[in-house]
């Protein structure tokens, strides 16, 4: 989360050496717990991803691991439960109250804060989405805790603290970051950068009710409505398996529909770097890079991309990168995996066809 | 209206590069630009100002050299610039931060009027944090807005305003009571281009100058390195990749190169071979 710290020496170091003491009122500070995101109706991937990882923080820890789960639906709230036990989760603090809805800043912040300050946990994990981020950084702020956003790797160091890392000036280095003396220890993981735990069905655990006693009218926010995505043509590039994506390598917004073609046929994803935003060739939710959206596919081809580091930040999760360029010095060959030194708007159509050949025979044979 | 846009000074992260010895960022001579992310914040509030009348004031924290940013902010057209700076803000995480601005903030609220709507950016291209925003909006006590990807209506009468939020899966319709504070999202506008007029002004603009003490931070264990509970330990490179870019034979025909580069994917990548042949066995 540091926004601009450095260590006082280039190997670390400095003021984190000359720890204090924990202070007596957060010795009291327990177990591992992880908020779960549930929208309508939903669980998030990423609290999934999020529970495996904090089994694993607990087991070290020798501690609980709980899960918080909030909304109105008691059902479905313990329906949630039940999935939390499953994938790890000996405890599930089930919040249920007809305000919580819909997610809210105020609403979630309250019931997460005061959870907090009655049960005491000692490290909170939550999803870097759009919500986890908005929900952790007022948590933080109420709880004067740190946080560090973003983490794609945790571990509990030798003297049993929270040890963060996370990439930061655009990913070009990581940090490891400490909550030495303050409790929780909070952070947010982004969704797909930690894998899947297992389903253990039938495992269970206990449920903690907690009545979060909220007055609708104290709260100033209004949710008037909801626009899902499914209802028009969003990209849903952050969670996509296989990727294609074009740059202005391509020459032009026809040559363009090339990679689209390639996604249909592959079943993928298809996006562009922050260029072909700005000429109008594809919309703002298909642009990948840093100021656009991070991928991590199992499989990225990158068409006509030169590789830029504000577009490698956002590919560089992904398992394979291959990259089509007629540049053999183009930096994306630095980091790809793959590479073809071809002109893209003629090896496209060929990949088109050979793909759509293959999954063709391939279906004859079966 | 009054409205805050709180901007970042960040290095331009194209020309970034990391000491191959010591692994720390070498700044020296790397370029600086407003944080990308603020400027879709700063349109927003001139388009709010153009239409409903008003003033828009930027305020950033950062070294005394933050005030280019600043200058460039009010080339753009806002109408004052703040510059919150102090030896004792060194080290800042975003908890200490959001505390300094929210100090500022409020200076800015006895002194010029308070604002309305506070705007940050999504979050900065240097600390990727998206906290600053959040924290701002709860130490003020303000209702928070972030991922606002338009604002609907802005009932001066009534104090509302409605926005749409980038949530997850879908696009939330908000509307919430002024004081607020709004995180912009990226894509959402067009910066405007800046006028010879306005470069004219920034250029002779007074730029107001606080340091802590000016906006009466008594307790100074909550700024910088003492007031931020984050401890960065370890500062390291990204194992750099050690291997190389495995190149597909360049000779033939498009067809066979299409089928030599499919070959080497599926050579890597089993799983995605696998997953391929599933989801045609599915869909055709």
């Amino acid at each position: 989360m540091a926004e601009d710290k450095k260590p006082a020496t280039p190997q670390g170091g400095g003021r984190a050496n000359t720890r204090k003491e924990l202070p007596e009122h957060f010795k009291a500070y327990k177990h591992v717990w992880v908020a779960v995101e549930i929208e309508h109706g939903q669980i998030h991937s990423v609290s999934f991803e999020l529970l495996g990882e904090g089994r694993k923080l607990a087991d070290k820890r020798g501690v609980e691991l709980a899960a918080v789960v909030m909304g109105d639906d008691r059902a479905r709230l313990e329906e949630a439960a039940k999935e939390c036990f499953e994938f790890g989760a000996d405890c599930v603090y089930l919040a249920c109250d007809p305000a919580l809805v819909h997610y809210r800043n105020e609403t979630a912040t309250n019931v997460l804060t005061d959870l907090v300050n009655t049960y005491k946990p000692e490290i909170l994990l939550l999803g870097a989405t759009n919500l986890g981020r908005d929900l952790a950084g007022s948590v933080a702020t109420t709880l004067k805790t740190g946080l560090t956003a973003d983490s794609t790797e945790l571990e509990i160091d030798e003297e049993g603290s929270l040890a963060a890392t996370r990439p930061t000036f655009g990913g070009s280095l990581l940090c490891t970051i400490f909550t030495l003396n303050f409790r929780p220890q909070m952070a947010t993981v982004r969704p797909r950068v930690m894998p899947m735990p297992e389903r253990d069905p039938g495992r269970t655990g206990r449920i903690v009710e907690f009545d979060p006693q909220i007055v609708e009218d104290d709260i100033v926010t209004k949710v008037l409505d909801f626009i899902a995505d499914r209802d028009s043509d969003k990209a849903n590039l952050p969670y996509a398996d296989i990727v294609v994506a074009g740059g202005l390598g391509l020459g032009s917004e026809e040559n363009f529909q090339l990679v689209k073609r390639l996604a249909e046929v592959m079943g993928a994803e298809y996006g562009g770097s922050r260029p072909l935003v700005q000429k109008g060739w594809i919309t703002a939710d298909r642009q990948i890079g840093q100021t656009g959206k991070t991928i991590r596919p199992k499989l990225y081809i990158a068409a006509g991309i030169s590789g830029a580091i504000q577009h490698r930040v956002g590919v560089e999760g992904a398992d394979m990168i291959v990259a089509i360029n007629t540049d053999p010095k183009a930096p994306i060959f630095e980091f790809a995996h793959l590479g073809i030194v071809a002109d893209a708007v003629t090896l496209l159509p060929a990949l088109t066809q050979a793909f759509s050949a293959r999954l063709r025979i391939n279906r004859l044979a079966s | 209206m009054h409205i805050v846009v709180c901007i970042k000074q960040v290095p331009d992260s194209a020309q970034i590069r990391v000491h191959p010895v010591t692994n720390t960022i070498m700044r020296q001579g790397v370029p600086t630009i407003i944080n990308p992310y603020d400027l879709f914040a700063l349109e927003e509030a001139l388009r709010l100002r153009d239409k409903f009348g008003g003033e828009v004031t930027v305020l950033t924290m950062g070294p005394p050299t933050a005030v280019e940013s600043l200058r460039k902010a009010l080339t753009f057209g806002a109408d004052r610039a703040v510059l919150l700076t102090d030896r004792y803000f060194a080290g800042s995480d975003t908890l200490a931060t959001s505390f300094a601005l929210s100090m500022a903030l409020k200076k800015i609220g006895a002194e010029f009027g308070d604002p309305a709507i506070i705007f940050t950016g999504k979050q900065t291209i240097d600390g990727d944090t998206a906290q600053v925003g959040p924290g701002i909006a709860k130490r003020l006590d303000r209702n928070q807005l972030t991922y606002v990807s338009k604002i609907v209506e802005t009932d001066l009468v009534n104090r509302t305003i409605t926005v749409e939020r980038r949530a997850e899966g879908g696009v939330q319709v908000l509307q919430s009571r002024f004081p607020v504070l709004i995180t912009m999202l990226e894509a959402t506008n067009e910066m405007r281009r800046g006028s010879v007029e306005n470069a004219l002004k920034a250029a002779r603009a007074e730029v107001v100058t606080w340091n802590a003490e000016a906006v009466g931070i008594e307790d100074l264990t909550q700024c910088g390195l003492r007031g931020s509970p984050t401890i960065v330990k370890k500062v390291f490179a990204p194992g750099g990749r050690t291997d190389e870019v495995q190149l597909v034979d360049n000779e033939g025909n498009p067809e066979a190169r299409a089928n030599a580069l499919i070959d080497a994917i599926f050579a890597r990548s089993p799983d995605v071979e696998k997953d391929l042949f599933d989801q045609a066995a599915h869909h055709f």
